[in-house]
Parts: C-alpha cells; sequence; structure tokens
C-alpha cells in the first residue's frame, strides 16, 4: 500500500480512537441525564437567555466537534431550544478557553482574547441568524 | 497541550463517568438499565455513519495536511484572499495546535489578522464531520448554518482588518 496511504489511515484511526473516550464518556452521561433529568429541565423561552447558556457551555467545553454534535443532537432531542443547542455546537469550535493559552503565545495575547470574544459574541447572532432563517424556509 | 495529554483527559471523563455510573446504582440501581440502553440506542445510531467519517478523514489527511494547504494560503488578494481562508479553513483537518505554527509563519510573512480570523472561525465547518451533523440536525440546517457561519467568518475577517489598521494589535 502507497506510504502515503498507510499514514492516512493511521493518522484517521488514531484521531477517531481519540475522541472515543470522551464521546463514550458524554453518550453515558447522556444516558444517565435523560433517564433521572425532567424533560422541562432543558425548556426556556428565552432566546437571548438560551443562547447565552449555548454559547457559555460550549466555549468552556473542549473536545473534537463530534462530540459535540452528539451532546448537541441528544440536548436537542430531550427538548432544549435549537438556538441554545446551535450557539453551543459554534462556540464548541470557535471559542477555546483551553487553546487560548498557546493561541496566545503563537498568534498575539490582543488577537487571542479578542477572538474569542467575538466569536462568542457571533455564535449568538449565528445561532439567531440560523434558527431565524430555518423558520423562513 | 500535548496529544498525548489532551488524549488522557478524555479516558479520566470516561473513568468519572463510570464512578459516577457506580454511586448511582448503589444508590438507585432501576436508573441503571434504562440508562444504559439509551446509551447504546445512541451508539448503534452513529456506529455507521463513523465509518463514512473514517473514509473522508482518510481523504482529507492525504490533500489537507498544513503542508499541502500551505502553497494556497497568504498569495492572494481582494475577494479571493476571503475565499482561500473560507476554504482552507473548512478544509483544515486535525487539531488546531497543529496549525498555529503555520499561521504564525503567515503572519510574519504580511497576512494580516482578519485572514487568520476567518481562517480560525470556518474551522468550525468539517466536512468529514458533516454526515453525523446531517444525522443529528439535518441537511437543511446544516447547510444554513455552515452558510451563516461563512458570511459571520467574513464579517469578524473585516473588523480585525480594521481593528489592526487602526493599531490595536
Amino acid at each position: 500500500m502507497d506510504k502515503k496511504l498507510t499514514s492516512a489511515i493511521i493518522n484517521s484511526a488514531k484521531a477517531l480512537f481519540n475522541v472515543l473516550p470522551l464521546l463514550v464518556g458524554v453518550i453515558l452521561l447522556v444516558g444517565l441525564t435523560h433517564t433521572l433529568m425532567p424533560k422541562s429541565f432543558y425548556f426556556s423561552t428565552n432566546v437571548v437567555l438560551d443562547s447565552i447558556i449555548g454559547s457559555g457551555l460550549g466555549s468552556v467545553l473542549a473536545g473534537n466537534p463530534l462530540t459535540s454534535y452528539v451532546l448537541g443532537g441528544e440536548l436537542l432531542k430531550q427538548g432544549m431550544s435549537l438556538v441554545a443547542v446551535t450557539s453551543f455546537l459554534v462556540t464548541w469550535v470557535t471559542v477555546g478557553l483551553v487553546q487560548l493559552p498557546a493561541e496566545a503565545i503563537m498568534l498575539g495575547k490582543k488577537f487571542a482574547i479578542l477572538r474569542n470574544i467575538f466569536s462568542f459574541a457571533f455564535s449568538m447572532l449565528v445561532a439567531m441568524t440560523t434558527v431565524f432563517v430555518l423558520g423562513l424556509l | 497541550m500535548k496529544k498525548t495529554e489532551k488524549s488522557y483527559v478524555g479516558w479520566y471523563f470516561l473513568l468519572i463517568v463510570i464512578v459516577l455510573y457506580v454511586i448511582i446504582g448503589l444508590l438507585k440501581i432501576e436508573v441503571l438499565l434504562p440508562s444504559l440502553r439509551f446509551s447504546f440506542k445512541i451508539i448503534k445510531n452513529i456506529v455507521p455513519v463513523f465509518v463514512v467519517i473514517f473514509a473522508l478523514l482518510v481523504a482529507f489527511d492525504l490533500f489537507a495536511s498544513p503542508y499541502s494547504v500551505r502553497k494556497y494560503l497568504g498569495k492572494s488578494s481582494g475577494f479571493r484572499r476571503w475565499l482561500i481562508a473560507i476554504g482552507g479553513g473548512i478544509i483544515s483537518t486535525g487539531p488546531i495546535y497543529m496549525w498555529y505554527p503555520l499561521l504564525k509563519e503567515l503572519k510574519k510573512q504580511g497576512i494580516q489578522y482578519g485572514f487568520i480570523a476567518t481562517f480560525l472561525y470556518n474551522r468550525a465547518i468539517k466536512l468529514p464531520l458533516i454526515p453525523m451533523m446531517i444525522v443529528y440536525f439535518g441537511l437543511k440546517y446544516t447547510l444554513v448554518l455552515a452558510m451563516v457561519m461563512i458570511t459571520i467568518s467574513v464579517i469578524q475577517g473585516i473588523i480585525f482588518e480594521k481593528i489592526e489598521g487602526g493599531g490595536f494589535l
């Protein structure tokens, strides 16, 4: 087999394997939450509050976006609003409190801090716009 | 953070969840089986998508490494520059820290922060993972979210250009 292809297969297998413990942990936690928590726990009628909660949660959590899709998808099924889930998905990747020190060292402190602040604020705009556009379609 | 440290975080998290299951099992045994059944249902749903994701990851690893993408970044101007920042962000794979050295080098070569901000924002759109997003949220949602994010990424890029132009960075 081609060396490049072998290396790509190994890298991809490693990438998926690295996601597994976190993903399985999240899925087990979702299962537990599904059984223990009442559905009303996830409901909110305030769009702004929803997006702030979603963005906040996504900002502090980190990892492969795959985990965020599973977690966000399950939260949506449980009744969490689409705005909150979308904010959560967007900040999971665009805001990185865990990576902030590395980003600051490599690309500059001011840039890293400002970029994360803007990304946090924009995540709410993205979520509201997405849900609004979906409502029109 | 090193790769190995990051993978341990996942294992620690899984261990904590297992301990949580044991504690709850001791206190309320009737909760365990429905919780596990629900979790296995989720796993059963996502396993087939993993096969597709794996194939896409292999393809992207072959054609979109930092080394192969590098030649397209930072060589254009105007509207094309935004397209390259968007495209580069979307096709870039692997953890973000793998890309910081390249972005730092491009910055030294004179690329603007606006380009970097747009590139980083578009990393949120992961082509190999799109099948999973479609499974959970549907094709319409996935497309609309991607379009909105691309638009916002350019707006963020323009804002950063203005900030940099004003000497604040």
